[in-house]
């Protein structure tokens, strides 16, 4: 992070004058006005679909349905209240919360312990176990969904919860594991054993020491396997029809329709269901960043 | 599911037996394969025997039955013969290779081979372009000006699939969408209500731009979190030889970003290759299947048409292309692993 300061001496600036280090308030620079309005039309232009998404959703109908956009209007709440006031909305909500909180939860109970197993403890088939978590964290699980949908119809699972729960917590487990078992690696072997020493059983040790340190990563991941299991669309679109139990996703896909497209109530409802995946990012932007596991996220 | 977490949870704090299992503590020290340095310097021998497996059981359990069996189960589906009536009938007759014999002759499929690969390489190459390039920019601005750039960014990175799907719908729409207000507001005449789903080729196209705008955020930021690696020193150094931007970055930064690049690219081909919710969500895989990507076709001739064992046998020929890139992927990270 050295570089927040170090790069000022900037290598790349055409034949840079000697000054740049007295520059602190001098007069700009083409090339750093330039820099810095390139920039900004970027990030407009990166929040330029967000902005408008949620713009759309406080627009009244009228003023949607515009040749010309409208840029300055009355915010109104009607397009949230048509897009909450769907049958089942509720059923919606209780689905997606249950399922992902459920798979999630579910996914770090069993990841902790694979997890410890792989970074503290030698064992035939360690090498093996890491090469299937890893591959099994590509898992082409968008191509599989036939194949999913064949075992389901067959075992009279389709339109499950449960079942829609043990696939979201298989989707986000190898994830979850690879990232914890990073976290395990990184604490001390010798604080472990101090606790050891100092009498306590290798599980104690392990929830008294480990664990207290591993918390902020625990949080990171589970709220990675939520986002994943929070936006997965594939597996429910072909195995759960019955609306009584779809997520979220396939209920703000349903405004648009053969007799015209509501876009106030599509928008409103892509607003409410982004809200909260927008705020776990702001919330984990740094850890976000820099760790290409995370990556997995967008998979 | 609950029987593998109970399993877990109590497994954890009975360990007092330590070797009390057959394995001796330090026949299996070099389990796997021939390169095993006994990893993050000198850790003394844990515990053998029974234990791990009973911590990784669970996981191992789930990953099979519910990932190697469906694998396994499309395998079998795609050699059999299930169309609607099978279908309803519940009866797998075989069909030997007919699945294959008839995709691999049809010229149907490699259009949408062909078309998935170009799909990939447009999309991964704009990704990659224009991602680093902003990564660049981002270690080149000042503080306040990249929180912007990066909030941005993160904006658009977490923007959930589905949702985006339906904002770049909106914004292309054609009667109101304000890209055409864009574009006629730019001078371009053809826009009062230009249909940008017309074909397979425009809507693959919006889908792209929707694609790269989702996922430059992970490349730029991810590039710009490499860069603050690459040591001033390194700068300076290139800079006292004298080199310009332009050779430090090629002859300097490059180097060192390498294996950034190319695991980078090689997950970007991965997530691209089988984009699913993008192009489904969009516009169903139409105008008149015009633009099905390879997984979009699976699901399509799966549900829409009703032929279980063709789908079948599309989504193995999927996994055996997205297999071969990815084992080039693993090879990149396993060598990271062992550097390291």
């Amino acid at each position: 992070m050295s570089t927040t300061t170090a790069p000022k001496p900037a290598p790349t600036a055409p034949s840079a004058q000697p000054a740049q280090r007295l520059r602190t308030r001098g007069p700009l620079r083409p090339a750093t006005v330039a820099k810095n309005l390139g920039a900004l039309l970027l990030a407009l232009l990166f929040l330029f679909p967000v902005y408008w998404m949620f713009s759309s959703a406080l627009k009244p109908s009228s003023e949607i349905l515009t040749k010309d956009p409208v840029f300055v209007f009355t915010p109104t709440m009607q397009n949230f209240e048509k897009a909450t006031g769907v049958d089942n909305f509720w059923t919606y909500v209780t689905n997606s919360l249950v399922v992902t909180v459920s798979a999630v939860l579910l996914a770090l109970l069993v990841a902790l312990a694979a997890s410890f197993a792989i970074a503290r403890m030698r064992f035939r088939g360690r090498k093996g176990m890491v090469l299937a978590v890893m591959m099994a964290q590509m898992a082409p699980w968008e191509v599989m969904v036939i194949a999913m949908y064949m075992i389901l119809r067959d075992a009279e699972m389709l339109n499950s919860l449960p079942m829609l729960t043990a696939i979201y917590f298989v989707m986000v487990l190898p994830f979850t594991i690879w990232t914890l078992r990073g976290f395990i690696a990184a604490v001390p072997v010798s604080l472990e054993e101090a606790a050891q020493i100092d009498g306590c059983t290798r599980g104690q040790a392990f929830r008294k020491v480990i664990f207290p340190l591993l918390a902020p990563g625990l949080m990171s991941t589970s709220l990675f396997g939520f986002i994943t299991a929070w936006n997965e669309f594939a597996m429910v679109l072909i195995l759960n029809k019955d609306k009584t139990a779809q997520t979220l996703p396939l209920w703000l896909t349903q405004f648009k329709t053969a007799f015209g497209n509501d876009w106030g109530a599509t928008m409103a409802a892509s607003s409410l269901f982004a809200v909260p995946v927008l705020l776990i990012f702001i919330f984990l932007q740094r850890k976000a960043v820099g760790g290409m596991t995370a990556g997995a996220v967008k998979g | 599911m609950t029987v593998h977490s109970q399993g877990a949870a109590t497994s954890a704090p009975q360990d007092a037996p330590l070797k009390s299992a057959g394995l001796p503590p330090k026949a299996p020290a070099a389990p796997a394969g021939p390169s095993q340095p006994s990893p993050r310097g000198g850790r003394k021998q844990l515990p053998t025997g029974w234990l791990p497996y009973l911590l990784i059981a669970p996981a191992v359990l789930s990953l099979a039955v519910l990932l190697v069996y469906p694998l396994i189960k499309n395998v079998i589906l795609s050699f059999q013969d299930i169309n609607k009536i099978e279908f309803i009938q519940r009866k797998y007759p075989s069909a030997g290779f007919d699945n294959y014999t008839q995709l691999l002759g049809d010229s149907n499929f490699w259009t949408v081979v062909l078309r998935s690969f170009g799909f990939t390489l447009a999309n991964v190459v704009l990704i990659m372009a224009i991602g680093s390039l902003i990564g660049l920019l981002l270690n080149k601005l000042g503080k306040k000006m990249r929180l912007v750039l990066s909030m941005a960014l993160v904006m658009a990175w977490a923007m959930p699939i589905v949702a985006s799907v339906q904002v770049f719908y909106w914004l292309f729409d054609e009667q109101f969408g304000v890209m055409n207000w864009v574009m006629r507001t730019a001078g371009f005449s053809g826009y009062e209500q230009h249909n940008w789903f017309e074909t397979g080729l425009s809507t693959l196209t919006i889908v792209t731009v929707l694609v790269v705008w989702g996922s430059i955020p992970f490349v730029a930021l991810n590039m710009y979190a490499a860069l603050t690696t690459v040591g001033a020193e390194l700068y300076e150094a290139a800079r006292m030889d004298g080199a310009n931007g332009w050779q430090t970055f090629w002859k300097v930064v490059f180097p060192q970003l390498k294996p950034f690049f190319l695991i980078t690219t090689f997950l970007e081909v991965i997530w691209v290759f089988k984009a699913f919710t993008q192009v489904y969500a969009m516009n169903k895989g139409g105008p008149d299947r015009a633009s099905e990507i390879l997984p979009v076709f699976a699901f399509v001739e799966g549900q829409s048409q009703s032929h279980y064992g063709l789908a079948a046998a599309i989504s193995v020929l999927t996994i055996l292309i997205l297999i071969v890139i990815m084992s080039f992927y693993f090879r990149l990270i396993l060598k990271q692993e062992e550097e390291q």
